[in-house]
């Protein structure tokens, strides 16, 4: 029960936080409704068992993505988008279009689903599995996976800096 | 009982270690380099973070003779590492040693170079030393998962070393043109993997073979044929084989010298032990008129545009296409029930190749002088009045490259040629040495310049400074060695092959 309130909770939020994406006029504002969506889609997959979706979602779609977003939008400095009325035949057959793909979305789902009955943590795909394979038999590939990271770093470092900054230290020195 | 058991087992021991040593000892000294670096003053940290890189490379090769020594005294012919994913065996020694030799060659002739060109020095060794780990780890890795993750090291360092002359627009060109390109040709080969895992479903070679040798020879699942089609590409481009050569000639002519004679060396050998892995070890289906058509197309294409060239880089650069299409027809000899010699072939004309250019590539950056200005064939013209030693030594090289007898380059042609011949792969051995022929002309004429054409205006050359003097003395040695006295390094080669199977 509490699982359901939770679970339609989250999705209205989710809903909401989509919908706001679209009506927001400054981009920033759009983004941080960006996250707002993608969060309670990560509370939606938790609910549902797949811890490590959610935590991908959170890091990943929350975290890294979002922040490319908001640099990107920082980069253009970006303002307030000029607003039309936008066109009757969007909304003519937008909205009418929207309605029947979710009915066929949904309907689908419910048609071939095998009418649920999945109970949650039967799935696999557990944080321990997962957590099993990564610190134990990929171990070697997961440790070295950080001198890949770090050899990117200095060289965004390397091919950022001035290159006119060797010389004028060798010049004062 | 069993959670103690999972944790005893869960945790790496000595022989893990052991099994990455030398790769330890190259990411703790990058390491170290990156901790001086912003610490120093920049006028004397070049000599020194170059000081700290030599001892790094040094300690590596080292680490790889104390893992040889590891292998004999406990009396097994490998070692599998962190479960199954490293093996340490005769033939992954091989090329650590000829990695961390290329390294060692490479921080010595980039010891002055450095300070001519101006280039901050602390990144520049870093990378080297930890491009150096990734293709450690490429030659090692049993399994595709690892083999990628190091391919990306090494293929990111090289990446950024090729944009290192920050001054020259075409230094910025060539990084980005290798980043783009190689970025794409990587994603081919994670694609192969990715088809591997779906045909065997597994990512590691050895139940690949497993799951593979159960079919005809080229009665395979389609997958695992598209998987390694995709593979082979991805590597293709990485070794500069035509039709994925393209890149090459660009990247060469404006990477910095010292950088070019590390990626046309060490990344290749270790994509040729990776190759050599994934098809003799992993009895995946190749076929062997792909590996025909691009050896013969790699020769071909690379010595004809190499003709026409006006710049020593570039001119080397198609000559080191050639030359992996020389290495490829070694492949060509799979699959075969003794396909032994090729392999064996191949990896001695890795090691001469290594050495030869090196020593070629630390040649023109030392004449290049700053800013890398004097690059083409006329600028070489008088050498030989004006620094008989320099001349004296470059010739060598690429006398060696031309394949003369007594020298490095004669024996790993011949080993090539006469394992493709048992073999019966006559129209691609003829098609060898007719490019033999035609590389002779490219070479001849840089050294018939050299030595028999008036200069036209007086180009400075500096005396041959103490690190340089090193690298080129080294590999000068290395060269003549293999020439001389190639059997200790074939047995070797010979033998670990045999573990191989």
């Amino acid at each position: 029960m509490l699982h359901l309130v939770l679970f339609s909770v989250f999705g209205l939020i989710c809903v909401a936080g989509a919908v706001n994406l679209l009506v927001q006029k400054h981009p920033i504002n759009s983004a941080l409704s960006l996250v707002v969506v993608m969060a309670s889609l990560a509370v939606e997959y938790l609910l549902l068992g797949a811890e490590f979706v959610a935590a991908v979602q959170v890091i990943v779609y929350a975290g890294a993505i979002m922040v490319l977003f908001v640099f990107v939008i920082m980069l253009l400095n970006a303002g307030e988008e000029e607003h039309t009325s936008g066109s009757t035949v969007a909304w003519l057959l937008g909205i009418p279009g929207l309605l029947t793909g979710a009915v066929l979305i949904c309907w689908a789902v419910l048609r071939y689903s095998g009418g649920g009955g999945v109970t949650i943590g039967a799935l696999p795909g557990h944080p321990k599995d997962i957590a099993q394979l990564l610190f134990h038999e990929f171990l070697l590939p997961f440790e070295v996976t950080s001198i890949l990271v770090l050899i990117a770093i200095m060289g965004a470092v390397v091919l950022a800096a001035r290159p006119e900054a060797v010389q004028e230290s060798k010049r004062e020195s | 009982m069993t959670l103690a058991f999972q944790t005893m087992n869960a945790i790496p021991h000595g022989p893990d270690y052991v099994s990455i040593l030398p790769e330890i000892v190259l990411s703790i000294f990058g390491l170290i380099i990156m901790m001086l670096d912003p610490v120093m003053d920049e006028r004397r940290s070049q000599r020194t973070l170059g000081g700290v890189a030599l001892i790094g490379g040094i300690l590596a090769m080292a680490a790889t003779i104390f893992q040889g020594h590891y292998l004999s005294h406990t009396g097994v012919a490998s070692l599998a590492a962190f479960w199954n994913m490293v093996q340490i065996d005769a033939f992954s020694i091989f090329f650590h040693f000829v990695v961390a030799a290329v390294t060692i060659l490479v921080i010595l002739a980039s010891y002055e170079y450095m300070e001519v060109q101006q280039i901050r020095a602390g990144e520049y060794y870093g990378l080297l030393l930890f491009g150096a780990v990734g293709m450690d780890l490429m030659s090692s890795a049993v399994e595709l998962v690892l083999i990628f993750v190091a391919l990306e090291i090494s293929s990111i360092a090289t990446y950024i070393l090729a944009g290192f002359r920050r001054r020259s627009a075409i230094s910025a060109e060539s990084s980005v043109k290798y980043f783009l390109l190689g970025s794409f040709a990587t994603s081919f080969f994670l694609y192969g993997v990715a088809l591997m895992f779906g045909a065997t479903g597994s990512t590691s070679i050895s139940t690949i073979g497993e799951a593979l040798s159960q079919f005809e020879l080229g009665h395979g699942p389609m997958l695992a044929y598209v998987g390694v089609a995709l593979m082979f590409v991805g590597l293709g481009f990485k070794v500069a084989a035509a039709p994925f050569h393209i890149w090459t000639p660009d990247v060469y002519e404006g990477a910095p010298s010292p950088v070019v004679a590390f990626m046309s060396t060490a990344p290749k050998a270790a994509v040729f032990a990776v190759l050599l892995r994934i098809m003799f070890q992993g009895h995946v289906p190749g076929r062997v008129w792909l590996i025909w058509v691009v050896a013969a197309l790699s020769m071909t294409i690379g010595n004809i545009a190499a003709l026409v060239q006006d710049n020593v880089k570039r001119l080397l650069a198609y000559s080191s296409i050639a030359h992996a299409g020389y290495l490829l027809v070694a492949f060509a000899v799979w699959p075969s029930a003794d396909a032994k010699n090729g392999i064996a072939a191949a990896m001695f004309y890795t090691a001469s190749y290594a050495v030869m250019n090196v020593g070629a590539f630390a040649v023109v950056g030392h004449f290049a002088s700053q800013g890398e200005r004097y690059v083409t064939i006329e600028d070489y013209a008088g050498l030989g009045k004006r620094s008989p030693v320099l001349a004296a030594v470059f010739t060598t090289f690429l006398l060696s490259l031309i394949g003369i007898p007594a020298f490095g380059g004669f024996f790993a042609k011949f080993y090539v040629f006469s394992a493709a011949l048992q073999q019966n792969l006559v129209g691609l051995v003829i098609i060898g040495v007719i490019n033999s022929a035609i590389a002779a002309y490219y070479y001849l004429r840089i050294i018939v310049v050299m030595y028999m054409r008036e200069p036209r205006e007086e180009i400075p050359v500096a005396p041959i400074p103490v690190g340089l003097g090193f690298a080129l003395g080294l590999s000068l040695a290395a060269t003549i060695y293999l020439g001389v006295l190639p059997n200790r390094v074939l047995e070797y080669a010979s033998r670990s092959v045999e573990l191989l199977r």
